[in-house]
């Protein structure tokens, strides 16, 4: 069976005077499993997308079979039975999953939605999918979309599949059950090619490794010859320790005390659910859940930005020892509280920064207030953005350079080093460290933790739970806008974590 | 193997040019503008295209009186364009300068005529000056306070009350003109000062202050700096608490008075008179000067420039050539269309791929 199904051989495209892919070579056998393997940046959707016809690579040729093939458009694509599935999902929301499925194909005569049925049941039985066709997307879970992404990839006769990182909104039970699908897959000759960053994933279900870095094609290696520290330097290049330290908290005080909040979106969905919670100082509390359980809520309600229905927010004041209640004031109104509460939105560069503004005034966007006169004041947020640029060693052309311009990890060094810079009590930080490379990763995470040990109570919103596991104290678990546990980050187990992130939507039913 | 839909060339973002190139690549543009302006006015008129440019020239630079008049439209022009350029940053677009210029020289005239012998001349000044403003003002801060609280759309919003701006006009002119003709006569002896004798300078300077004034207040002060955080992302305005609310009116504000500064300029400083097509179109002129400019309040004394230079010129064309208006203003189109089109060779670059048969 191991016939090369797909060959790139001299791949190169560029975007500007950025490289995205430089001379890649690679191949697929059919009944293979080949993980793409890279930090953020590297290149590889960029390829993966020359593969599915999005792009049409600037050089190099792509053999299909040992055909050379030039492929156009994802039309093109299909043709050759190549499908990708796309990390955004690309579903009809008042359709069902056969409808979904059906949609854009060309076909004579009128639409036989039973045999379609059948169709999508036969496939879903022969690899072990659990999904019910007749079901809307609206009602699905992440996880059940994902599952129509690929039947419909499948249904529509793929012979190589491209998934691109998949897991990435899975909970690890999900993750296990998509790869139990995807060996199925295999077995039956397929060609899958997966893209991920995360190391376990690759170890635990990948026949060979392609690794890319920068755009540079680094090389492939087989799963069962290689560990994680040899893929992690191939994929840095360099030798990186990838221990976060973790210091016992110290002096805990309880600094935010959330109490009961619940929050209804516009239309009647309760998005937080009576949560509550404590956060201490000195500590790290982490908190856990599917995307879209109301982690996002939570944080702005703490911040003024949501409003909430009932409940109460609870700063205890350091300084003055007095207690505040935060509900429904606006940020502001919780500034001039004297509550130093910094937060580190998921959305960068729409919320926490302004994208076309340089680094000097992005750092004004918290002090332009200062002063008394009607003018700004340019030079202290100037001084910080130099300082910030030296300390957390930001890239950049000079500090009036937009940041939109930047890399992600240095986006993220500008917006957390304005943020811990007003010394702040409170520190909530949303994913951090999505996007980034692991060495702005780790940069990240220890500043995290240096506030920790200065007595900031930490928040950190994560989606990998090894991290979680490694950095936090605590770990709250959110599912479906609700507290479904408190785990002790020391002893608990990312099974446990996994179980509680899925309990909320199972009470709900 | 299909080769017929082979992509020859694709288009790749590049970075800012350095300055000398991005001017090169605008004057390019003007250039090549000139030229195949020139071939289709000969082909469609048979005349010597270059007489035609120098025509323009001529219509815009020719006599003292042209070239003040020049000055004086650019001034006017600048204004408007000044007074939009807050809002437009600000991500609101406003489409109504050209009813809050109107109904601020609605204002004015009324002062003129109904208090115009009743006061001395500086005190009818400063309520002339004063009723331009508010009438301004009010017309613009009402899209702005729907758009705050209730989220209207301020582009329909702001084009109704233009509409409803006219007929003020139109109500004002049938109803209170004594000779009952709808016709205002100009009343000069109410107006706005003369400076050393030069009917247009008191207005070119107004403006010209105006200019570095919006220049500072964009750029320096603390309400510029939240207009353009305003304008970039509301979410960001939110999270620094920032009042988007009062960003939005308070801005109107000044876009609304820097409108009725127009309308006094207009009316108490030019016409002495209104009708409804006192504004005529500036309103809406005044929003391509602003974008063209990229909101720079500096670069807009050169887009104004153009774009009066273009009119004044294509206006001279037709009556000297006897050659219907059309033809002039598909001129100034196509001249424009080089301007704007150019910026996309300022961002982009094309690149010229090899297929892939010719690399084997």
């Amino acid at each position: 069976m191991a016939k090369t199904a797909i060959e790139l051989k001299n791949i190169t495209k560029t975007f500007g005077s950025v490289v995205a892919n430089r001379d890649v070579c690679l191949s697929v056998d059919h009944g293979e499993i080949l993980s793409i393997l890279g930090e953020n940046g590297s290149g590889k959707t960029t390829l993966m997308n020359m593969i599915s016809g999005i792009y049409f690579p600037d050089s190099g040729q792509i053999f299909i079979d040992g055909k050379e093939t030039v492929i156009r458009s994802p039309k093109d694509a299909f043709d050759h039975k190549i499908g990708m599935i796309h990390q955004h999902f690309k579903l009809v929301d008042v359709f069902s999953a056969t409808e979904n499925i059906i949609l854009g194909l060309k076909g004579k005569g009128k639409f036989n939605i039973k045999e379609a049925t059948r169709k999508v049941e036969e496939i879903s039985h022969k690899y072990g999918f659990d999904i019910d066709p007749n079901k809307k997307i609206h009602e699905m879970s992440v996880s059940e979309k994902q599952t129509v992404e690929i039947i419909k990839v499948l249904y529509r006769g793929a012979d190589i599949l491209i998934l691109d990182e998949p897991t990435a909104v899975l909970t690890p039970q999900e993750t296990q059950k998509l790869f139990a699908v995807l060996r199925r897959m295999r077995d039956d000759g397929k060609s899958i090619m997966i893209i991920t960053h995360k190391l376990h994933e690759v170890l635990s279900l990948s026949d060979r490794v392609a690794v890319l870095r920068k755009g540079e094609y680094i090389g492939t290696v087989k799963t069962s010859e290689t560990n994680e520290t040899e893929l992690t330097e191939m994929m840095v290049g360099k030798k990186i320790s990838l221990n976060i330290h973790r210091s016992e908290p110290k002096n805990c005080e309880d600094r935010l005390c959330i109490e009961g909040i619940n929050c209804l979106s516009r239309e009647g969905v309760k998005l937080l659910d009576n949560v509550s919670f404590t956060a201490k100082s000195g500590e790290i509390l982490g908190i856990a859940g599917i995307a879209g359980s109301g982690q996002r809520e939570l944080l702005e309600a703490i911040a003024g930005l949501q409003h909430i229905d009932s409940g109460k927010i609870i700063y205890n004041n350091p300084k003055t020892k007095t207690q505040d209640n935060l509900r429904d004031k606006t940020p502001l109104q919780i500034r001039e509280l004297g509550v130093r509460l910094s937060f580190v939105p998921e959305d960068r560069l729409g919320m926490g920064l302004v994208g076309n503004m340089g680094i000097t005034d992005n750092m004004m966007l918290r002090s332009y207030r200062k002063g008394k006169t009607v003018f700004l004041n340019r030079k202290p947020p100037h001084d910080l953005a130099e300082r910030i640029i030296s300390e957390l060693e930001v890239v950049t052309p000079n500090s009036e350079t937009p940041v939109r311009r930047l890399s992600g990890g240095n986006v993220q060094k500008v917006l957390v080093g304005r943020e811990i810079s007003s010394s702040p009590t409170v520190l909530m930080a949303a994913y951090p460290v999505r996007g980034l490379d692991i060495n702005s990763s780790y940069a990240i995470y220890n500043l995290l933790n240096d506030q920790k040990e200065r007595g900031v109570a930490v928040i950190f919103v994560g989606e990998d739970l090894d991290v979680l596991l490694e950095l936090c104290d605590r770990i709250l678990v959110i599912g479906s806008g609700r507290v479904t546990g408190i785990v002790d980050a020391r002893s608990a187990t990312k099974e446990e974590i996994g179980l509680l992130m899925t309990k909320g939507k199972g009470d709900e039913e | 193997m299909k080769l017929s839909k082979n992509h020859s060339f694709h288009i790749v973002k590049r970075e800012p040019p350095v300055w000398y190139i991005g001017l090169a690549i605008r004057a390019a543009a003007v250039i090549l503008a000139l030229i195949v302006s020139g071939v289709i006015i000969t082909l469609l008129t048979d005349k010597n295209p270059i007489a035609i440019y120098a025509s323009m020239i001529d219509g815009a630079f020719g006599m003292d009186i042209r070239i003040w008049s020049l000055f004086q439209d650019v001034a006017i022009l600048l204004c408007i364009s000044l007074a939009v350029t807050p809002a437009f940053k600000m991500k609101f677009w406003n489409c109504g300068a050209e009813g809050q210029v109107l109904i601020g020289g609605l204002a004015t005239v009324a002062v003129m005529m109904f208090l115009g012998d009743k006061l001395p001349l500086p005190i009818l000044l400063i309520i002339m000056i004063a009723a331009s403003i508010i009438a301004s003002i009010i017309w613009a801060v009402l899209p702005a306070i729907f758009k705050a609280y209730w989220n209207t759309n301020e582009t329909l919003f702001t084009l109704m009350m233009n509409y409803v701006a006219i007929q003020f006009v139109s109500y004002f002119l049938k109803s209170f003109v004594k000779t009952g003709s709808g016709v205002l006569f100009p009343m000069p002896e109410f107006g706005l000062p003369v400076l050393f004798g030069k009917q247009y300078l008191l207005n070119i300077i107004i403006v010209a202050v105006m200019t570095v004034l919006v220049y500072i207040y964009l750029k320096y002060t603390k309400h510029g700096y939240e207009i353009s955080v305003v304008g970039e992302s509301e979410n960001t305005a939110n999270y620094i608490g920032i009042n988007v609310k009062k960003v939005i009116i308070r801005t109107l504000v000044v876009s609304g008075a820097l409108c009725g500064i127009a309308g006094l300029l207009l009316v108490g400083g030019t016409n002495h008179t209104i009708n409804v097509e006192t504004a005529g179109g500036r309103g809406f002129t005044a929003i391509m000067v602003s974008w063209l400019a990229k909101f720079n309040p500096i670069f807009m004394v050169f887009t104004s420039f153009l774009i009066v230079f273009l009119q004044k010129g294509a206006s001279q064309v037709s009556t000297d050539f006897r050659i219907p208006q059309a033809i002039s203003d598909i001129v100034t189109g196509i001249i424009l269309f080089f301007i704007i089109g150019c910026e996309f060779f300022l961002n982009y670059k094309i690149v010229v791929t090899k297929s892939v048969k010719e690399e084997k």
